[in-house]
C-alpha cells in the first residue's frame, strides 16, 4: 500500500443546535491512499456527508469540527487559514454533489462556470482556459462542446449537468475527489454511465476518490475499500470483498440482508433492520447500534467498542467480534 | 424577443388608455368646477367659458375628445396656474428639474441600498446586521416630510451647514437627494438582504465555495445576480416616482419641480393640469414596467419570452 494521501484521525464534528449538541461525527479515523476509491456507506444522518464536508471545511454553521486531525499530504487541514483553505479547495481537493439540477448557477453559462474553476487557481489566459475547458468537457463525454459552452444549465439534462459538475471538479487535476452521492438524483441508466465515468477518470489521473453513498450496489461497482458508518461512527472498514463476503458487523450484515439479490432464488421477504435510526440528540450510551442489534450484549449497552482488527485490511467496531477474535475485554462497570 | 416587446407595448398602450379614461371620469365626478371662486361670475360668462373649453358637451363626448387628444400628445391647456399655457409645455419645463434630482436620488438609493443588503445578509446576526436593520427600519418608518423637516431644521437652520432651499448650486442638492433616496435605499436594502439570504443557501453557492471562488466573487457574482430580481421589480415603479419628483421633498425645499406643481394644481383645481400630470406619471410607470420586464431577461437567462409570458 502506498503512502497515505489523506489521514483522518479521531475526527469529531458537532452541530450546536438550540436543542443541544448533536454529535454528527463522533471520532472517526481512516486513511486513504492515492489511486484508491473509498466508499463511505451509511443511512441518512449517519454523518457520512458531514464528515466529507469537514475535509474541505464547507460545514455550515452551527456545525463545527471539535476535535481530531485531517492530514492531507502530511499537513493538518484544520490548521489552514481561511484563504489557504480557499486556495486548496477546488485545486487539490474537489467535490461533486448530489443534485446536479441545483448545483450549477442558473445565471451563468456552462463555459463561464467551467473556466472560473480554472482561473480561480491558475493564472492562465482566457484563451487557454477556454481550450482547457473544452478539453475537459470532451473528456467527460459531452458532445457538441462548442455549443454546450454557451448554454445555460437549465438547457441541459440531469446527466449532462452531472458530467459538467465532474468537469468543473477535475479541471485543476485535484488529487482527491469527494463525491457526495453523485448518482442519487439520476435515473438508473445515467447512474451507471456516471459511475463508469468516475471510475475511468480515476484510473487515468490516479487521484483518490471518496465516494459517499447509501447504495451498496454502487459501492460494489466502484470502490476498492469501504467504510460503513452508523450513528456518526465507523462500524466496519475493509476492502470491498471484506465487506461483501465476510461482513463482521451486525449493521453491515443487516444492510446486506435488506438488499435484494439476483443470485439467490428466494421466496421470502427481505429482512429489514428493525428499529429506527439513532436519535443524534440522545445517542445510546454504548454502541450506537445497541438498541437495534439482535446480538446485543450487556456490555454493548454500556461501552462503545473500540477497533478490532480482523485482518490487515479489515477492522470492525463490535464487542462480539472482540470476543470472537479471542481478545479479552475488561468489563468496566459503569460507575 | 421583438414580438414580446411589441406585445408588451400594445398592452402598455391599452393600460394608458384605461388610465386616461379613469382619470377623466374621476375629475368629472368631483363636485365644483374650475371657474368657481369667491366672486361668482354671471351665468352668461360661465356658459361662454364652458362652451369655449367644450365643457357644455355630454360627458361621453368630452371623454372621447379628451382621450383622443391625449393620444395625439395634447393634454390641453392650463386653466388657472399658468392660464392658457399648454400642459405639455409646463411638463417639459418642470420635469427636467424633478428628473435631475430624481436621477441622483435613484442612483444613490441603488448604489448604497444593494451593498447594504449584501453586507447585512453576509453578516447575518452580527453587529453590522443589527445596525443596518435599525437604520433601514427607521428609513421605512419615518415619513419623508418628517425627515425633510428635521434635516432642514437642524442642518440648515441650526447649524447652517446647507442652504435650506433651491437647487441652483451642487451643495443644494445634498439634502433633497438624501431625503428622496433614504426610503427607497432602505427598502432596497431590506429586499436585498432577504433575497440574498435565500440565495446564499442555494446549492450552487456551495458549489462555488467548493471551487475555491474568492469571497468577493462569491457574493457579487454568484449570489447577487440571483438575488437581484425582486429589487429590479421594485425599481420600475420607483424610477417613475423618483423622476417625477417627491411631492413632499420638493415642497419642503422649495424646488420648482413637477411634484410641487402637481400638488399646487390640485389645490387650485386646475383640472387639465392634474389630469395631464397624472397621465404623465402613469405613462412613465407603465413604461418603466416594460423596461423592467425586458431587463429580467438579461439578469436571468431562464426567463423565456417565447411562450406563456402573460
Amino acid at each position: 500500500m502506498s503512502k497515505a494521501l489523506l489521514k483522518v484521525s479521531d475526527l469529531r464534528v458537532s452541530f450546536f443546535t438550540p436543542a443541544g449538541e448533536v454529535k454528527a461525527v463522533g471520532g472517526i479515523s481512516y486513511e486513504l491512499s492515492e489511486n484508491e476509491i473509498l466508499g463511505i456507506v451509511g443511512e441518512s444522518g449517519s454523518g457520512k456527508s458531514v464528515e466529507a464536508y469537514s475535509i474541505i471545511q464547507l460545514l455550515q454553521p452551527p456545525g463545527r469540527v471539535i476535535g481530531g486531525t485531517i492530514e492531507f499530504d502530511g499537513e493538518n487541514l484544520l490548521e489552514y487559514s481561511k484563504t489557504r483553505m480557499r486556495q486548496f479547495r477546488g485545486d487539490k481537493v474537489s467535490m461533486i454533489f448530489q443534485n446536479p439540477m441545483t448545483c450549477l448557477n442558473p445565471v451563468y453559462t456552462v463555459g463561464d462556470q467551467l473556466t472560473e474553476a480554472l482561473t480561480c487557481h491558475r493564472s492562465v489566459s482566457s484563451a487557454d482556459a477556454r481550450t482547457r475547458s473544452i478539453e475537459m468537457l470532451e473528456r467527460v463525454g459531452i458532445n457538441n462542446v462548442e455549443k454546450r459552452m454557451k448554454q445555460y444549465p437549465h438547457e441541459l439534462s440531469g446527466g449532462m449537468r452531472q458530467r459538467i459538475m465532474i468537469a468543473i471538479a477535475l479541471i485543476c487535476s485535484p488529487r482527491l475527489l469527494i463525491a457526495d452521492e453523485p448518482t442519487t438524483a439520476l435515473d438508473v441508466t445515467i447512474q451507471a454511465q456516471i459511475l463508469e465515468l468516475i471510475k475511468e477518470l480515476q484510473k487515468d489521473t490516479g487521484m483518490a476518490v471518496i465516494f459517499i453513498t447509501h447504495n451498496l450496489g454502487v459501492v460494489a461497482e466502484i470502490c476498492d475499500r469501504v467504510a460503513v458508518m452508523y450513528g456518526g461512527k465507523i462500524a466496519e472498514q475493509g476492502t470491498a470483498d471484506d465487506i461483501f463476503y465476510s461482513p463482521a458487523h451486525p449493521y453491515t450484515r443487516g444492510l446486506l440482508r435488506s438488499m435484494p439479490r439476483l443470485d439467490e432464488v428466494r421466496r421470502d421477504r427481505l429482512i429489514p433492520i428493525k428499529g429506527s435510526p439513532v436519535d443524534m440528540l440522545n445517542p445510546p450510551a454504548g454502541c450506537p447500534l445497541s438498541p437495534r442489534c439482535d446480538e446485543c450484549m450487556k456490555i454493548c449497552l454500556r461501552a462503545d467498542p473500540s477497533k478490532t482488527k480482523l485482518s490487515a485490511t479489515h477492522n470492525v467496531h463490535c464487542w462480539n467480534q472482540r470476543a470472537a477474535a479471542g481478545e479479552k475485554y475488561v468489563m468496566t462497570e459503569a460507575r | 424577443m421583438v414580438r414580446y416587446i411589441l406585445k408588451r407595448l400594445l398592452v402598455a398602450l391599452l393600460t394608458i388608455f384605461v388610465i386616461s379614461c379613469v382619470t377623466f371620469l374621476l375629475m368629472n365626478a368631483i363636485p365644483g368646477g374650475p371657474f368657481l371662486s369667491e366672486k361668482a361670475p354671471s351665468q352668461a360668462t360661465l356658459d361662454a367659458m364652458n362652451a369655449k373649453y367644450g365643457l357644455d358637451k355630454p360627458v361621453p363626448v368630452q371623454l372621447f375628445n379628451y382621450v383622443k387628444s391625449v393620444f395625439q400628445g395634447d393634454f390641453g391647456v392650463s386653466l388657472r396656474m399658468q392660464r392658457n399655457r399648454p400642459i405639455l409645455d409646463i411638463i417639459k419645463e418642470m420635469f427636467p428639474v424633478s428628473a435631475k434630482l430624481g436621477i441622483f436620488a435613484l442612483l444613490s438609493a441603488i448604489i448604497l441600498g444593494i451593498p447594504m443588503g449584501c453586507v447585512a445578509a453576509y453578516r447575518q446576526g452580527k453587529v453590522t446586521d443589527s445596525i443596518l436593520r435599525v437604520v433601514t427600519t427607521l428609513g421605512i418608518a419615518v415619513p419623508g416630510f418628517v425627515l425633510a423637516a428635521l434635516l432642514q431644521y437642524f442642518l440648515c437652520v441650526k447649524l447652517g451647514l446647507f442652504p435650506s432651499m433651491g437647487i441652483a448650486k451642487p451643495i443644494q442638492y445634498v439634502l433633497p437627494v438624501f431625503c428622496l433616496s433614504f426610503y427607497p435605499m432602505c427598502y432596497i436594502g431590506r429586499l436585498m438582504r432577504s433575497s440574498m439570504l435565500d440565495a446564499i443557501n442555494q446549492e450552487y453557492v456551495r458549489t462555488a465555495r467548493a471551487k475555491g471562488v474568492r469571497p468577493f466573487a462569491l457574493i457579487f457574482k454568484h449570489t447577487l445576480r440571483n438575488a437581484v430580481i425582486p429589487v429590479i421589480t421594485y425599481l420600475g415603479p420607483l424610477t417613475a416616482y423618483t423622476l417625477t419628483g417627491g411631492f413632499v421633498v420638493e415642497s419642503v425645499f422649495s424646488i420648482p419641480g413637477l411634484g410641487r406643481y402637481f400638488v399646487q394644481s390640485i389645490l387650485n383645481r386646475d383640472y387639465p393640469l392634474i389630469m395631464g400630470t397624472t397621465i404623465f406619471l402613469a405613462v412613465l410607470i407603465v413604461m418603466m414596467n416594460v423596461v423592467v420586464d425586458i431587463a429580467y431577461k438579461f439578469v436571468d437567462p431562464r426567463i423565456d419570452f417565447g411562450k406563456g409570458n402573460d
